[in-house]
């Protein structure tokens, strides 16, 4: 099981990898938002630095939407679906394995945006271990959400729209309790970020189990 | 009766969707039970033979 | 031959057809739910009295609590309608869980509606993005009507699975998501739940009751109409494919028969 999980993760990331999307367009992308929450907020310091947090997780969904829609049309898209599953790997290796591939890259640009707000915003980070620990927990969280919705929509006619729509609302959670823990980790609200990287940790955890288990049925029957 | 506007409006607004979704339902179950013959219309309960 | 009506017998009727979803007993709820919603509203604005701070505004209570009472039973059923589909690929279930989610929807709507407009008299704002169970249900109504707009893509088996997937999630995330909007901000201009801490006045604890009655005997009615709409269509998509069948089978025939009539 690890094994597959090991080799659906690494086909995917060398997918990734050969194509230089996220490299060559997906970061780019990251960063333009970053910079049009500057333009949009009048470039004000005092502003930029509340939203901060909030500005870069919306960033990270939007990211996420892109990073789950390419991860999906690998199969999709040359109608490889069927072929996952005559492969003999276990639907919830192929979950597992797609989902440490969208982590992966949503990582490599959470990295690139956390330079971003340091240069552009002026953040000033007070806690190292809380920001790299939320960055962490949560995208696994977005990555099981996502790649389970993702299945859910791949064979349906209007996917691109259908799946922000779907998405989104489930990652609510995520965006609240990330943003707030950034904002302990980022020094601007007294809150208690721990206490809301367990919430995280916990959607994390319930989100990847009932993916585990959704992704199979999504997988043979859809 | 004081704020009368927004009593009058939210509950024109609940009572108002639900009679226009009622009739729509009614209407829309009117629409398909005659496309379908009775034979096949069997029911969850046997109250109407 | 006379107009057909909910509630008629067959004798009525077109030959061969039945005119609607409705039958006698759906007939009389709907009465009963008609004079029930009459009741309540000269309950509510004339018999029940008004608030000390709020004055005529409490009126709202009678719509908008049984809508949010009403939005958890319906998204419950089908949330429950979602795990038989699923588990027993119960085609019953899964007409419960379509046909709740979309009175749900409904219910879930009318709840965030009255709610802002009951809140723009009394807390001076339309909505406030600290409260829990505004932001909740919000969630709430995008996630269904995500499902919705799943439903609507396609009638087959598979557009269920993917629809009661949703459902599941749905579900498992809504205590998740309660729970982060709780800590979000501490405080909250929601009032505690009226019904549990008895402070209401025995009057307005009636005709709250009396509502939620009235909306629960609504639902059911609608269940009762949606369920069949639902079951409808299912008869006419498999009718279609039957057909198709029987046509196809029917020119085999024709083809296969000997040309010149002579016998093989």
């Amino acid at each position: 099981m690890l094994s597959d999980v090991r080799l659906v993760a690494a086909k995917d990331l060398r997918i990734e990898y050969r194509s230089r999307v996220t490299v060559s367009q997906v970061v780019p992308f990251a960063g333009l938002v970053l910079v049009l929450f500057g333009f949009a907020l009048d470039a004000n310091p005092l502003v930029l630095q509340t939203a901060t947090s909030g500005l870069f997780w919306v960033t990270v969904m939007f990211v996420a939407m892109m990073a789950v829609q390419r991860s999906t049309a690998i199969e999709t898209n040359d109608g490889a679906r069927r072929a996952l599953l005559l492969a003999g790997i276990e639907p919830a290796a192929v979950f597992l394995g797609k989902l440490i591939a969208v982590a992966v890259q949503l990582l490599v640009v959470e990295v690139v945006l956390v330079a971003g707000v340091v240069v552009l915003y002026d953040a000033r980070i007070e806690s190292w271990a809380l920001l790299l620990s939320t960055c962490l927990v949560a995208t696994i969280g977005i990555a099981g959400a996502g790649s389970v919705l993702g299945a859910l929509v791949a064979g349906v006619r209007a996917r691109e729209t259908v799946l922000p729509i779907l998405l989104l609302p489930v990652l609510a959670p995520v965006l609240i309790g990330a943003t707030r823990a950034f904002d302990d980790a980022l020094g601007s609200v007294a809150v208690d970020g721990w206490a809301w990287l367990g919430l995280l940790a916990g959607f994390g955890a319930i989100n990847v189990v009932l993916g585990a288990f959704a992704y199979g049925v999504l997988l043979e029957e859809t | 009766m004081t704020h009368l506007g927004y009593l009058l409006v939210g509950w024109g607004l609940t009572i108002g969707s639900g009679v226009l979704y009622s009739v729509h339902l009614v209407r829309r179950g009117r629409t398909l039970a005659a496309r379908v013959s009775t034979s096949r219309q069997r029911w969850m309960t046997a109250d109407d033979q | 031959m006379t107009k057909p009506m909910a509630g008629d017998s067959i004798e009525q009727t077109p030959v061969g057809k039945r005119a609607s979803t409705g039958s006698r007993a759906t007939f009389w709820l709907g009465a009963v739910v008609a004079l029930g919603v009459v009741a309540l509203i000269l309950l509510g604005f004339f018999a029940a009295p008004e608030d000390d701070q709020q004055q005529d505004a409490v009126r709202m209570i009678f719509v908008h609590v049984p809508s949010a009472i009403l939005t958890y039973i319906a998204f419950g059923a089908t949330a429950l309608g979602s795990v038989m589909w699923l588990w027993k690929r119960s085609v019953w279930w899964d007409l419960v869980a379509h046909s709740a989610a979309e009175i749900g929807v409904i219910f879930c709507g009318l709840t965030l509606a009255t709610g802002s407009i009951w809140g723009r008299p009394t807390w001076n704002t339309y909505w406030d993005w600290g409260d829990v169970r505004l932001v909740t249900t919000l969630i709430l109504f995008l996630i269904m009507v995500g499902y919705l707009s799943v439903r609507s893509m396609g009638d087959d088996d598979a557009t269920a699975t993917r629809a009661a997937v949703i459902g599941l999630i749905a579900a498992v995330n809504l205590p998740i998501v309660n729970r982060s909007v709780e800590w979000w901000f501490d405080r909250t201009l929601h009032q505690k739940s009226s019904l549990t801490d008895g402070n209401l006045e025995d009057l307005t604890l009636f005709t709250l009751v009396f509502g939620i009655v009235v909306w629960i005997l609504f639902f059911a009615w609608a269940m009762i109409h949606r369920f069949r709409v639902g079951w409808l269509e299912r008869e006419l998509r498999s009718g279609d494919l039957d057909e198709a069948i029987a046509a196809r089978r029917a020119e085999a025939l024709i083809d296969s028969r000997p040309q010149n009539g002579a016998s093989s």
